[in-house]
């Protein structure tokens, strides 16, 4: 991999951040409701304070103006302040991100751990009982609504079985002092073993349901390739070369079968940001997600703009990720 | 030593497909000697992969083989549990394929790809791990510099995709003679590549043959091949064995007339000016065969009682043919 194409990306980042940034800022302004009339609420205030409180969040000026301005401050790196909670947006942003982080990691390990084995097995044993079940199974994972599933999950394991937590992401007494601000290995690095437990406990619920339509994904994709690369003349030649099953499945077929694998699922992780607005709502996921949603019910503008550029940095730098492993799989393939 | 090291009595493979139960072979014998090198004739669709995937046991569903003996060395193989099968293949019976390109994995090195082989069979490894892997590469270099291939030390840790097309295919037949089979089976070995790079594999597998004095089963549609390699040929039609003998005798006197065919449709030097004669027609579908001599539809010289079952008979002594023209019946 050259520094080169390292550069090229980055390249290709601006006109995707300014294009992002202008669709966002028209249609933030074009969403009906007014952040200084939600401000306001039932308090009685006078037009003068009123136009004040516009004038202090830059409301007053033309809209094209407030583009530019936006754009001239982001490039040195000032995304404003929020309009609710009174500090840089940044640094609102910053503290919630680890959460979303967390959550979104341990997401993508369950994701990968459940179906890179299940597409295997439906593969090696196509139109089997479990093939079948599996398919369903999947068609079912992509389909069934995040909120939804969530729910059930909260009122199975929480509301009726009280094993696990309702929500937050970890409880009182088991809080501990950050270090890397993510809490699972924070809590290990502690040694405070109980607190682990209670944190996983808090992120399990969450992270299956981020999780579920990718894992449903990658099953799929993990099968079909599988069962594309099992009729490829060199799994025969393996087979000539009288190797043990598990060599010829894992070893042979598998490598190669992983290859469409990895990409989707670097290019499916952009999509556990989407997901994870819904997730933490419903799970009270202290993260990214649900400020935003919130600051899109505020008409928290300066927020909701940079935490959807940041998603859009994620997202193609994740895209760019995929075709780093690409490479990394596929010895044939030179970036 | 007077028993053939390979005996296929009366071998049916089978493929069931929507379109009914495919014959791929039906009812053939084969017997490959010690240290000999026979040559399998047929065109695409004739059965002889198809025999010989069988005998490695490795006909993938829908088929299967439906009836038949395949004794190997002394050995059953169809009573072996794929656990002493596996043994088998790759240890005592190895295969190359006609593509080198799909028949190697684009994802592993080389060097994995031979040293894989005799991890899985070589008992006379090291326990050792370090020890292992040095006597795996030590033998890897050595088996890739028995193909001709300069610099194998370095070219171990490439992949596939580096090689040219003829060092693919030495590479694959140094994977198969890794562990030094008993019986090579070469599934078109030269078609995927140039016309001189056919010369040299070909050259290749003649000379380790006879410094490993193993057997070479040899399948091709070119007659010229044969013609120089091999001791004898057996040449498929449809399913079926329809002339084997000693090469001379099958090139020199051919007693079936699709033998026959195919000697005409080579284009020849001392010929020149003559057109070539292709065989007319098609080869039969294989779900519904009429209880009659496969070739009968394409045969120039046919006669009533070609509409019957026609057995091989023997033309000259070890030299058959199943025609009604062909000498006395053989059995």
């Amino acid at each position: 991999m050259s520094l080169g194409k390292l550069i090229e990306r980055l390249i290709q980042l601006v006109p995707v951040l300014l294009g992002v940034s202008l669709i966002v800022f028209v249609m933030m302004t074009l969403t009906p409701g007014d952040p200084v009339q939600i401000m306001i609420g039932d308090q009685a205030v006078t037009p003068e304070q009123e136009a004040a409180m516009r004038r202090d969040l830059g409301l007053d000026r033309p809209i094209v103006e407030r583009f530019f301005v936006f754009l001239g401050n982001a490039v040195t790196g000032d995304f404003g302040t929020s309009f609710y909670h009174r500090r840089p947006v940044l640094d609102v942003i910053a503290e919630r991100l680890p959460a979303t982080i967390e959550l979104s990691l341990v997401a993508l390990i369950v994701a990968l751990l459940t179906s890179i084995p299940l597409g295997v097995l439906a593969a090696i044993r196509k139109n089997s009982i479990f093939d079948r079940i599996a398919t369903v199974g999947s068609l079912l994972g992509v389909s069934l609504p995040g909120f939804w599933f969530g729910i059930l999950l909260l009122m199975l394991f929480a509301v009726h079985l009280h094993i696990l937590p309702v929500s937050g992401r970890i409880g009182y007494s088991a809080e501990i002092e950050p270090i890397t601000h993510l809490l699972l290995i924070d809590t290990l690095l502690r040694g405070r073993f109980d607190a682990f437990l209670d944190a996983l406990s808090h992120i399990i619920l969450p992270a299956i349901t981020l999780g579920l339509p990718m894992t449903a994904i990658l099953m799929r994709v993990t099968r079909t390739s599988m069962l594309e690369v099992m009729r490829q003349d060199y799994v025969t030649f393996a087979e000539a070369k009288g190797l043990s099953r598990r060599r010829v499945i894992f070893r042979h077929a598998l490598k190669n079968a992983l290859i469409p694998t990895v990409s989707v699922a670097a290019i499916e992780t952009g999509s556990l940001l989407g997901g994870n607005m819904i997730v933490e709502t419903v799970f009270g996921w202290p993260g990214l997600g649900r400020l935003v949603v919130e600051s899109i019910f505020l008409r928290n503008y300066p927020l909701v703009q940079a935490a959807v550029l940041f998603y859009a940095v994620t997202y193609v730098l994740l895209n760019f990720v995929a075709d780093i492993l690409y490479t990394v799989l596929n010895p044939r393939v030179k970036l | 030593m007077n028993a053939p090291l390979l005996s296929v009595k009366d071998l049916r493979t089978v493929f069931d497909t929507r379109a009914g139960r495919v014959y791929a072979v039906d009812g053939v014998n084969v017997e490959v000697r010690r240290g000999e090198c026979l040559g399998v004739v047929g065109e695409s669709g004739s059965g002889k992969s198809v025999t010989f995937s069988s005998v490695m046991g490795l006909v993938r569903s829908p088929g299967r083989i439906d009836g038949g003996e395949i004794t190997f060395d002394g050995r059953d193989l169809r009573s072996l549990s794929p656990q002493a099968m596996r043994a088998v293949r790759g240890r005592d019976i190895a295969m190359t394929m006609q593509d080198s390109l799909t028949a190697l994995n684009p994802a592993l090195t080389v060097g994995e790809q031979i040293g894989e082989v005799l991890e899985a069979h070589d008992e006379t490894l090291p326990r050792a791990r370090g020890a292992r892997q040095r006597a795996i590469r030590d033998r890897s270099v050595e088996m890739l510099l028995l193909v001709g291939i300069p610099s194998a030390e370095s070219r171990l840790r490439q992949y596939p995709h580096e090689f040219s097309g003829g060092m693919r295919q030495r590479i694959m037949i140094a994977i198969a003679l890794a562990c030094r089979p008993k019986l090579l089976i070469a599934d078109e070995p030269t078609t995927a590549l140039d016309v001189t790079i056919q010369a040299q594999v070909l050259e290749l597998i003649t000379d380790i043959r006879a410094k490993l004095g193993m057997s070479v089963v040899l399948i091709t549609h070119d007659l010229g091949v044969v013609a120089e390699h091999c001791d004898r040929v057996m040449v498929m039609y449809a399913g079926q064995v329809v002339e084997e003998g000693p090469t001379r005798d099958v090139i020199g006197n051919p007693a079936h007339p699709y033998t026959k065919g195919l000697l005409g449709s080579i284009p020849r030097l001392s010929l020149r000016g003559q057109p070539i004669r292709p065989i007319e027609g098609q080869v039969p579908d294989l779900i519904n065969l009429p209880p009659q001599c496969r070739f009968y539809s394409r045969c120039t010289v046919r006669k009533e009682v070609c509409k019957s079952l026609i057995s091989m008979r023997e033309a000259a002594p070890g030299h058959q043919a199943r025609c009604v023209r062909v000498g006395k019946d053989s059995q």
